[in-house]
């Protein structure tokens, strides 16, 4: 056995709740508590063959070991999500031994804490809308024997349809986004997926990320399923909601916000 | 703290349910709180994320400029899809000019044969 190293998913404060007993980390190493200065960073002790530099760089062009470090990685993260709000680290943060760790509390307790007052209680939902052009403008094949003037005059109309429904989408998009918004606390409008990689059909519009208190997430969930309505009259449209997440997308420090409103 | 102590937690929606691999790679390796470790890896260097994890990955710092109007300035959302739409469209105008003039150069000879056949008589 080689030397470990600690890898680190999360900081958080200490919690009561026991963490569920068969939860395993990356490595397949079960995730354990490191308490320090009154805060705790949530860590596995990792082999040095995999997670040195190297290794690890290597690792990370593989995209079947991203995947499932990813997936141990978000594993622990939920299971923390459960008992307490956990401030979720960036995948690949690694320290060589304890010690390592403990230094990097002290030098940085002061955000933790502030950070970690800020998000209490709160979770994090995914909102992402989905425009299927392909299903919603069928391309019928024109009848075979046309003039120039009458093909150009269908493609002229084929693409007025499409460019309402992008009009419309974006519009879709806005409204949901205001409604939203109106609910949350703080806001991330993040880059839309690709497709290649998500899989997901269509075309991603919108992917927001809304930080919301865990005791009104039931009224904001509604407000998502009740906008299932209202894309009725704009077909393609799709409303995908993911979470509750840790707050992953507000760790950053208040002052550098995007979610205070349209620049 | 609202959390039943007990160790029975709630999940209250199925956690991250509907969630993708997508989904999960976007928060782990481009949300969270970035902490430089001692073991040094930057992940922007990771072959494999800049190729197939551009856009979720590269993009943010530009969506995050942009605000509420990004799709509307995005390029990978207006104009690649309206460039995209361009070349398209010229393609299929291309090939019906062929199309139509391939039918054209069937007419000529017979229109040039009739001509021929007239000029004897």
């Amino acid at each position: 056995m080689t030397t470990g190293l600690r890898y680190v998913y999360a900081v958080c404060r200490p919690f009561d709740a026991a963490l569920q007993s068969q939860l395993t980390g990356v490595a397949g190493v079960p995730p354990k508590l490191l308490s320090h200065h009154g805060l705790i960073a949530v860590l596995s002790e990792v082999p040095e063959c995999d997670f040195a530099e190297e290794p690890l760089r290597a690792h990370l062009e593989d995209l079947d070991w991203l995947s499932a470090t990813a997936r141990a990685h978000q594993g622990v993260i939920d299971a923390l999500t459960t008992v307490t709000t956990p401030l979720p680290l960036r995948l690949g943060t690694v320290f060589r031994d304890d010690s390592g760790v403990r230094t990097m509390i002290e030098a940085r307790e002061d955000g933790f804490r502030r950070t970690l007052d800020r998000l209490e209680g709160r979770v994090e939902w995914g909102v992402k809308v989905y425009l299927d052009a392909g299903t919603a403008v069928p391309e019928k094949p024109s009848a075979k024997a046309v003039s120039g003037r009458e093909y150009l005059r269908q493609r002229r109309m084929r693409t007025r349809s499409r460019d309402e429904m992008w009009q419309n989408a974006e519009t879709f998009a806005q409204g949901l986004h205001e409604a939203l918004s109106g609910r949350a606390e703080d806001f991330r409008l993040h880059a839309p997926q690709d497709s290649a990689l998500s899989g997901a059909a269509g075309r991603n519009v919108m992917n927001a990320a809304y930080l919301v208190p865990r005791g009104e997430s039931e009224e904001f969930v509604e407000l998502v399923d009740g906008t299932k309505d209202a894309k009725d009259d704009t077909p393609g449209l799709r409303v995908e909601l993911t979470g509750p997440w840790a707050p992953y997308s507000f760790t950053g420090e208040s002052g550098e916000s995007g979610g205070e409103g349209p620049a | 703290m609202t959390f039943p102590s007990g160790g029975r937690v709630p999940e209250p929606y199925g956690q991250s349910s509907g969630a993708n691999l997508a989904d999960i790679l976007e928060r782990v390796l481009d949300k969270g709180l970035v902490i430089a470790g001692d073991i040094r890896i930057n992940l922007l260097d990771i072959e494999l994320l800049t190729i197939k994890l551009r856009l979720i990955v590269a993009s943010v710092d530009k969506a995050k400029e942009m605000g509420i109007d990004w799709w509307e300035t995005d390029p990978a959302l207006s104009s690649r899809a309206h460039r995209d739409e361009l070349a398209r469209e010229n393609a299929e105008l291309r090939a019906h000019l062929a199309e139509l003039e391939r039918g054209r150069g069937q007419e000529d000879p017979s229109l040039e044969r009739g001509r021929v056949s007239e000029e004897p008589s």
